[in-house]
């Protein structure tokens, strides 16, 4: 529960340039709809990093680093792409039956230093930092995270999404397109293709603007790696495991590390 | 207003069929479209089937819906009869032989069908309604399958859907 916490703020503040506020900003993206029947469907992909599950109120996802997968591996074109204030959206078309996979995957480096009294920080690729003349700095400190955010779509019926063997992932038992109120989800934290046990995982419910307490559920992987999960209710979900790796190695300094997985899913009434 | 549709079923679980305690059947059974008074009226997708005792399907019997529209647009909506889209129509072809049909309108619609062979045990015969810009019903009537059995039952829906009636003769 702290890790967690500490965790939205050390990943979610510097992604967002944002230094003062105290907030948990969280990363999603949620589609127009999930689940389709019929043929050449579109959806229509929403992404930000907001307060309020789902609803945008502080900054889009750069969609550079988003990618849609169609269920035979091919790459899809998002089209209609909008980066605002924000939001970021995209729609895609659905031309095959399966299960598609789009997720936003980005490795930051973070750092922080003082100078001339005064708290500096910086976030972007190890070879821009390398530019910054950072080596003597006085309390520099560094991080390193990898983020992936997903959500998972079908056309007709579900079919078996590939691991990626890299960074946080689930392997899924029970298939995201596949949740209904009063089934149990079994889903395996994976950490590259690795199962993990003991791995918290955050699951809250959307439209928390429209309610006193944020009611977040944290369900614990067994030995094998595996969370159930058990709907409180039918709506929209946002789930994310976090775990910290071996630190590395930058300018003769230890770096923090750490892999951050988000997946948001629709749980349908029976 | 009364409309008829005469159905064949396909035994769809060969694993059911087991010689010593496995029996076809006859079914007839009645589904009525209800009046709405609703500023917005679509005629509901309706979809019709046989499920076992762990809600697994055993037989297709009816999916009404907009067949007809071009481009197979009518499909788009099929997801929304959201258990029947589940069990059923997302592994299947379309439209099914003998069980997709046009909407219906208001009023009361029979229906006949074969029962494939189907063990001794209990089965619920289902009717999921939704309709677009409106709302969904689904329900379930349980019976219990065995050799020489009469099974006669109804149920009334509360809002997409009106009166059921069920009659199953057990060969």
């Amino acid at each position: 529960m702290k890790r967690i916490k500490k965790t939205l703020l050390t990943i979610a503040l510097p992604i967002i340039g944002l230094l003062s506020t105290a907030e948990a900003h969280r990363i999603w993206m949620i589609p127009s709809t999930s689940t389709l029947s019929g043929e050449d469907q579109w959806i229509s992909v929403e992404a930000a990093i907001s307060n309020d599950l789902f609803f945008p109120n502080h900054y889009p996802v750069p969609l550079k680093f988003v990618k849609a997968t169609s269920p035979s591996g091919k790459e899809l074109e998002l089209r209609s792409t909008a980066e605002g204030k924000i939001r970021s959206s995209f729609e895609v078309l659905l031309e095959e039956k399966g299960s598609y996979r789009i997720a936003y995957e980005n490795k930051m480096l973070f750092v922080s230093w003082k100078e001339n009294g005064e708290y500096k920080r910086f976030r972007g690729t190890r070879e821009q930092a390398e530019e910054k003349e950072l080596k003597g700095k006085e309390a520099l400190k560094f991080g390193e995270y990898f983020t992936r955010v997903e959500t998972i779509v079908t056309s007709g019926t579900p079919s078996d999404l590939k691991l990626k063997g890299t960074g946080v992932e689930f392997s899924f038992e029970t298939h995201p397109n596949d949740l209904y109120f009063g089934e149990t989800a079994r889903f395996q934290v994976l950490l590259d293709g690795e199962p993990q046990a003991e791995c918290t995982v955050t699951v809250i419910k959307g439209n928390d603007r429209f309610r006193d307490s944020v009611d977040e559920i944290e369900v614990k992987s067994d030995s094998e790696g595996f969370i159930e999960i058990n709907w409180p209710s039918a709506g929209r979900y946002w789930i994310e495991a976090y775990i910290e790796t071996e630190p590395g190695e930058f300018l003769g300094k230890p770096v923090t590390c750490g892999s951050d997985y988000v997946l948001t899913v629709e749980v349908l009434p029976e | 207003m009364k409309s008829k549709t005469t159905q064949k079923l396909i035994p769809l679980v060969a694993t059911l069929v087991s010689s010593a305690t496995s029996y076809a059947g006859d079914l007839t059974a009645t589904i009525e479209v209800p009046r709405l008074d609703v500023a917005e009226y679509h005629r509901p997708y309706i979809a019709a089937w046989v499920e076992a005792a762990d809600r697994s399907i055993v037989a297709d019997l009816a999916v009404w819906y907009d067949v007809e529209m071009p481009n197979k647009e009518g499909e788009t909506w099929l997801k929304d009869i959201r258990q029947w889209w589940r069990k059923s129509g997302r592994n299947k072809e379309l439209p099914i032989d003998g069980i997709s049909g046009p909407t219906k309108p208001v009023g009361e619609h029979s229906l006949d069908a074969q029962l494939p062979k189907m063990n001794t045990g209990s089965y619920y015969f289902v009717v999921e309604a939704s309709r677009e810009v409106g709302g969904r019903e689904l329900i379930r009537i349980p019976f219990d399958w065995a050799e020489n059995t009469t099974i006669k039952q109804s149920a009334t829906g509360e809002r997409e859907l009106g009166k059921i009636t069920l009659n199953i003769q057990s060969k």
